[in-house]
């Protein structure tokens, strides 16, 4: 691989007593859509939310080859690292375009910026002035997606934002990737639809109980060896 | 006539209470901290025009220019150390912190100035007023105070709704830890916010030293009144505090009207009946865009 866009090594967090990640490492090359996968408290939130600079890791974290590891978040943005969090997050007093503009507080200039939202997602058009808590989830998720993407990220990590959504919705967002993805942009997806995940990804990273159980390309390996892997059953120590 | 006067001066006191309530609400919604030391931070504003202001009693409205200001440094250094690092630890932290600071700061006056009792005086402006009726007097003073309270409530709201400032304070109050990962330099904002917060804090510490006497523990009651003013009127509306400010001063001045000594207690037993029947208060609202 080219040199990786972002890249993580030895990747270490702790929860007080639980450690959620033990020395994960990952790398992200330009331009593509990596997915991690994962059971239920596997680790992949904390991995996102470490990355974007919410938990203090032990290893390392480097934006091209720039160390990133000790930054606060909004360096992070500055940088072009940007979050979609789980379970979306908008601020509920703020008006939609409020939320969206506020991604541009500290995000590099670029293609993006509200009007572009806009013509991606024209529901939003007439309804820019709305407090965001009368929205649908499907419409909160895409004014969530709208507020990373006005930062102009060169790296995008999307931490499933098809929960709890209508699946033609999922479809829908899932659609728009493509877009995203002009200019470089490189996606870190996490989503508990493994199938979902891999259809969109190039490259993925299964994650258990803080550990990769295994790694590579969707077309590698049978979906009795990613099940294994997600479930850890036996079949990952002879895999 | 008396009690349309009970109810006029209630009301420009009123404005007054909702000067004072502005920042112990800001510093509440948006960082979730129940600033103990708010009322002595006037009372020590008041000291500071005290300290700095040439002869004494002469004219405070130069105190004007430099108090707000320096209150506003001072609100913003101490975010960015004490105060931030106490959240850090915890609300617990947070409000020893701020009893701490209480207590540091009327000792510090009592051992500065005496427990000797102060007031502004403002030549002539303190006593003339208008008097439309028998019975009814307009100090202008107060109403300067109140159309200064209502100001200051009205360029708080613009500044929070209108600018990208204000919208990044809001964000943080909603979520601080969306607003980190969106790109709000979540430590400098927040102490934007406690800047705005202890400049309306000192602003209301000198409109009370022309109102009426202050020694070093003043603080105290202003706490008190301030904390009703923004439980009356409403969480994280400022409208709401304006509000409550004046039915505080209402309660006040008609029933130190009723009794001389009933005033403040009329207040506190408003208080508590907007608790039992309103326990949101009269105008709760977020801050709207
Ligand atoms: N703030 C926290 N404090 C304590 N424990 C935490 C915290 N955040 C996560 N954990 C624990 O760390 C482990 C990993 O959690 P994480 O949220 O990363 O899982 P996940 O893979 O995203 O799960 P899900 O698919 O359910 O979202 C879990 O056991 C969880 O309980
Ligand atoms: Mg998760």
């Amino acid at each position: 691989m080219s040199v990786p866009l972002l890249s993580a090594k030895g990747l270490t967090v702790r929860h007080g007593q639980l450690t959620a990640l033990h020395g994960i490492d990952l790398d992200l090359a330009p331009g593509e859509v990596f997915a991690v996968v994962g059971a239920n408290g596997a680790g992949k939130s904390t991995l996102l939310r470490t990355l974007a600079g919410l938990h203090p890791p032990g290893g390392r974290i480097r934006l091209e080859d720039v160390d990133i590891t000790g930054l606060s978040p909004h360096e992070r943005v500055r940088r072009g690292l940007v979050m979609v969090p789980e379970g979306r997050r908008l601020f509920r007093s703020l008006s939609v375009a409020e939320n969206i503009l506020l991604g541009t507080v500290c995000g590099r200039r670029g293609g993006w910026d509200l009007d572009r939202v806009l013509e991606l997602f024209p529901w939003m058009r007439d309804r820019r002035r709305e407090r965001v808590d009368h929205l649908s989830g499907g419409e909160q998720q895409q004014v969530a997606i709208g507020r990373a993407l006005v930062a102009n990220p060169r790296v995008l990590l999307l931490d499933e934002i098809s929960l709890g959504l209508a699946p033609v919705v999922v479809r829908q967002i899932y659609r728009t990737l493509p877009t995203l993805l002009e200019g470089d942009t490189s996606i870190l997806l996490v989503e508990q639809d493994v199938r979902q995940a891999l259809r969109a990804a190039s490259r993925f990273q299964c994650l258990l109980e803080g550990r990769t159980t295994l790694a590579g390309r969707p077309g590698d390996h049978t979906a009795e060896e990613v099940e294994a892997a997600y479930f850890g059953f036996a079949g990952t120590a002879t895999a | 006539m008396i009690w349309v006067n009970a109810v006029i001066q209630g009301l420009l006191l009123g404005g007054l209470f909702a000067l004072f309530a502005c920042g112990l609400s800001l510093l509440f919604g948006v960082l979730g901290i129940i600033n103990l030391a708010h009322g002595d931070l006037a009372v020590l504003g008041a000291y500071v025009a005290v300290a700095l202001l040439p002869s004494v009693h002469t004219n405070v409205l130069w105190a004007l220019l430099f108090v707000p200001p320096l209150f506003a440094v001072f609100g913003y250094v101490s975010q960015r150390t004490v105060m931030g690092r106490s959240m850090r630890s915890g609300p617990l932290t947070t409000l020893l912190v701020t009893f701490g600071l209480s207590v540091v700061i009327q000792n510090a006056l009592l051992e500065g100035f005496s427990a000797d009792s102060h007031s502004f005086t403002l030549g002539a402006l303190t006593t003339r007023s208008l008097h439309p009726a028998s019975d009814i007097s307009l100090s202008w003073l107060r109403m300067g105070i109140l159309v200064v309270a209502v100001l200051v409530l009205v360029v708080v709201q613009l500044f929070l709704s209108r600018t990208g400032i204000g919208r990044q304070i809001r964000a943080l109050a909603d979520d601080d830890e969306a607003a980190a990962i969106t790109g709000v330099n979540t430590r400098h904002v927040a102490a934007i916010a406690a800047a705005v917060a202890f400049a309306t804090v000192a602003l209301a510490g000198l409109a009370f030293g022309t109102y009426a006497q202050f020694s070093p523990t003043s603080g105290s009651n202003l706490l008190i009144f301030a904390f009703e003013a923004v439980i009356i009127g409403g969480l994280g509306s400022l409208w709401g505090t304006l509000a409550g400010g004046c039915v505080l001063g209402l309660a006040q001045t008609i029933g130190a009207q009723i009794d001389p000594t009933f005033g403040v207690l009329a207040g506190h037993l408003v208080f508590l009946a907007v608790l039992a029947v309103r326990p949101n208060g009269l105008m709760p609202a977020t801050v709207e865009a």
